[in-house]
Order: C-alpha cells, then structure tokens, then sequence
C-alpha cells in the first residue's frame, strides 16, 4: 500500500468538505475518485501533497504521515509524486522545453544537458508531442496543455500521480485519448493513481477500482461494473 | 457587524488595513527568513536584474532626461532676478542627486516594475502555477518572491545612477539654451556643490525604495484571491501601496538625515 488515508476531515468557512474519509492506494493501482461538484474530491489530493492542511485525519504516504514531517522531508516525498492540475498550470512565461528542464535543473542537476534533453524528447514523444517544445503555453490546445503538464509530472518519474479532473473542459475524443494516455503512462511506469473526475468514461477507461464521494464522505467503492450495479438512485444517477 | 463596527465610521476599511499591514510584515519576516537559505536561485535572480533593469532603463532616462530640462528652464530665470546664475549647476545637482532623482525613479519604476511584478505574481497564482510549483518540491517563494525583491533592491539606484546623470546632462543643454558653457565647466560646476553627505543618503534611500517596490508588488500577486479581475486590482495596488511607500520613506530618510 503506498498511500493510506484514514479519517480525513477538512471544513472551509463553516462548510465541512471532507467527513471523516478513508482511503487506500496499493501499487500500480488506479483508484478514480467520482463525485458531483463541491463534493470535496480534489481537497483530497490537496490535502495528499500539502497544499491544503487537513483539520483532522491521518495522511500516510510511502509510509510516512505527512503531519509528522518538516518542509525538507515533505518536498523529498513531493518529488515521488507527480500532480497534473485541471488547467495543466503550465509555466507561461516558459516555453514548454523550459517547462520541462525546469523540474530537472532543480531535482536532476547531476544529469547534465544531453541527458536532460534526451528526457524531454522521451516524456514529448510519450505524450504524442514531439515537435512542441519551442512552443508557448499560450499556444497550445487545451488537451496540448493537459498532455504537456502529464509530461512535465512525468518527467521525473514519479511513483504516485494524481490527476484533478484531467478531462474537464475537452471535447470527448481530446478527452478519451488523455484516459488512454493515462492508463498507457500507468502502465508503461507502473505508477500509482489517484484521478478525480467527474467524467464517466475517463472512470471506466482508467479505474481499477471507483470511489464515490457524496457530501464530503464516501459512499460506495468497488470496481466500476460493481459500482455502476448499484441499487442507490443517487449512484445510479452518475452511470444513466 | 459589531457595536464598534456600526458606531464608528471608517473602522472597517481601517481595521482591514491595519490587518493587512499585519500580513505584509509577516510576508516581509518570510522574506528575511528565506534569503539566507539554500540553494539561492541565482539564474533567476540575474534574469530579474536584466529584466527590470533593461526593461525601465529607456523610461528612466526619457525622465530623467526631462526632468533635468525642465527643473533648469523654471529655475533660471528666479536665479538670473537673483543674480545668482552661476549658482544654477550646482542647485540642479544637489536637488536632483538628492531628492528628485530618486524619488521620480521610484514612482516610474513603482508603475513600471511594481504593476509588472503584481500581475505576473497574482496570474501564476490563478492559475495555479505557483502551487504546480509547490508540488513539484520548487519553494516559490524562494524562486519567485526572494529573487524579485533582491533584484529591485539592487536594480533601483543603479537606475538611480543613470537618471541623476542624464538629468545633469540635460540641464546643461537646457542652461546652453540661454548660456554658454562646456560640458566639462557644467559637470564640474554641478559636482563641486555636491558632498558625500548628499550622495550616500540618497543612495541609501534608493536602496529601500527598490526593496519597498519590490516586497509590495510581490505580496500584492503572491497573496492575490479569486478571479482574473483580482490580479488587475493586485497590479493596481502595487503601484499605489509603493509610491505612497516611497514618500513615505522618503519623509522618514528626510527627518534621519536632518537628525544627523
């Protein structure tokens, strides 16, 4: 199991987001997080890397709780994890070569420029990219944003990766080939996953196993068939 | 709203800005705290420094160019009622290398590097990329904040420098309007009126000035909540919060350097 979560709670101004979740991430797992919006899905993944602080509950990651770390130690387990944010969150005043040297030249100096730039080509050529590194973020499609922000995580070859809503706001053949791209990338670096969505077919693409959050709790967890078999009307409602 | 609130007029906007004064000390300790750890950024600290310096030198210099003109023209002709022509250069100089060079730069470069720094801060905060950098185990505010700070600290009297200079230049095309004197005569005039107790404040409070600039454009986007239309009223507010900073530094460097 790399990641344990057990009794997450998180209130924003007087709303409680999360309630008292648990969850589990084993190996080379996809685990997809659905829920409605404001359902407190990507607090979650927040709260995983320390962008956000819990009010209550445990984080376990590679074996450590996140609570019990200092800065140092949390940034070496950050550099493990890889974190595709919705809008890609690219650099934009980088190219997207630089966008992706960035990471390197600050975690990777020993690699030195042939090397670094040998990594870029792989991570562009994974992603179905390989002639966009002089191009500016502005530049670039939304689903060019999302497929450069995987490579850009990616890169340093991370053994978590959590995805917030990788496929919102992309037509659905855009969005359908950034789920292969996902369960490819899961696969070719046995990496484990967190992705939350909303999106119904991104969920039965990439899932091995489908949480639900309704309200800040979870309230059904199984295999997508298992889950979309529900008797609830409200679970039925995510799969009519 | 409480009792106090209600009852006394203006007590919100002003409990707000006290709090807001509270929020920017304790960003400025950050500052403070992070600078002295490692690794420093160096590439984009020297990225900055060219930046603000290549990108303000043009609008400084057109300034201080006519500012230099116009201080000479206006103060002439009371000088000449005053018999005290000869006196011109070296009053250009002083006001200039003491007051007016480094306060007009500042206000410029308040608007020019100030507003740049809020709403490029206040955009990567938006949209995220300050915390892409978080979780990529990138201390932003070392990368972002540090580095900018340190390079208008820097960057401002250097900037200072070139504006006072052009400012005396000018002065003496404006005095040769009316006069004839060489450049040489001019400078040499305009520097004998000058002494190390007007040069070494002035390059001190330029100094601040730059920190001053750099610090609440920085805390202005770093801090920046909400929408695209906040990271307009981020660099809005940079360049007003800086240029009432900097007369207001101005004001206390004034009274240190009367003191002393």
């Amino acid at each position: 199991m790399v990641v344990r979560i057990k009794g997450l709670s998180k209130t924003f101004r007087e709303n409680q987001i999360l309630k008292s979740v648990d969850l589990e991430i084993h190996k080379a797992e996809n685990v997809v997080v659905l829920g409605k919006s404001g359902s407190g899905k990507s607090t979650i993944i927040k709260c995983m890397v320390g962008l956000t602080e819990p009010d209550e509950g445990e984080i376990c990651i590679f074996g450590k709780d996140m609570a019990d770390i200092d800065y140092e130690e949390l940034n070496r387990c950050r550099t493990r994890i890889g974190f595709l944010f919705q809008g890609g969150a690219l650099y934009d005043s980088m190219s997207v070569y630089e966008n992706l040297a960035f990471p390197l030249r600050h975690h990777k100096k020993e690699l030195g420029k042939e090397k670094s730039d040998e990594l870029i080509r792989e991570v562009l050529e994974n992603v179905g990219l390989p002639d966009a590194g002089e191009m500016m973020p502005a530049e670039l499609s939304g689903g060019m944003s999302k497929r450069i922000g995987l490579a850009r995580t990616l890169i340093l070859k991370p053994e978590i990766m959590l995805y917030d809503e990788p496929t919102t706001g992309l037509d659905t053949a855009t969005a359908k080939e950034i789920s292969q791209l996902i369960l490819n990338m899961q696969r070719k670096y046995k990496i484990s996953s967190l992705i939350i969505t909303h999106d119904i077919s991104c969920a039965k693409m990439t899932a091995d196993r489908v949480v639900i959050l309704k309200d800040g709790t979870i309230v059904t967890e199984g295999t997508y068939e298992e889950v979309e078999k529900s008797d609830d009307e409200w679970i039925k409602s995510f799969f009519s | 709203m409480t009792t106090i609130e209600t009852r006394i007029p203006g007590w919100v906007p002003f409990k707000s800005s006290v709090r807001g004064a509270g929020d920017f000390f304790l960003f400025y300790l950050r500052f403070v705290k992070e600078v002295f750890k490692r690794p420093f950024e160096w590439r984009e600290f020297l990225f900055q420094c060219y930046k603000m310096g290549n990108k303000s030198l043009p609008l400084v210099l057109i300034t201080a160019f006519i500012m230099g003109l116009v201080l000479t023209l206006q103060t002439r002709p009371s000088l000449v009622n005053f018999g005290a022509e000869a006196l011109l250069p070296g009053m250009v100089s002083v006001s200039v290398i003491k007051e007016i060079g480094p306060v007009i730069t500042a206000v410029i470069c308040a608007g020019k590097i100030g507003s740049r720094i809020g709403a490029e801060l206040g955009s990567m905060k938006v949209t995220e990329q300050i915390d892409a950098m978080e979780v990529s185990a990138i201390n932003p505010f070392r990368y972002l904040v540090v580095t900018r700070i340190l390079a208008a600290t820097i960057m401002l009297p250097l900037l200072v420098v070139f504006a006072d200079t052009i400012s005396i230049l000018s002065s003496d095309l404006a005095y040769n309007s009316h006069g004839d004197m060489s450049l040489s005569r001019y400078f040499t005039a305009a520097l004998s009126k000058l002494d190390w107790v007007d040069i070494i404040p002035s390059f001190i409070k330029s100094i601040f000035f730059g920190m001053a600039i750099g610090a609440i454009g920085c805390y202005k986007g770093f801090t920046v909540e909400g929408g695209t239309a906040s990271v307009g009223t981020a660099a809005n507010s940079s360049v007003v919060t800086a240029s009432l900073a900097i007369f207001f530094i101005d004001m206390i460097t004034v009274q240190i350097t009367d003191i002393l």
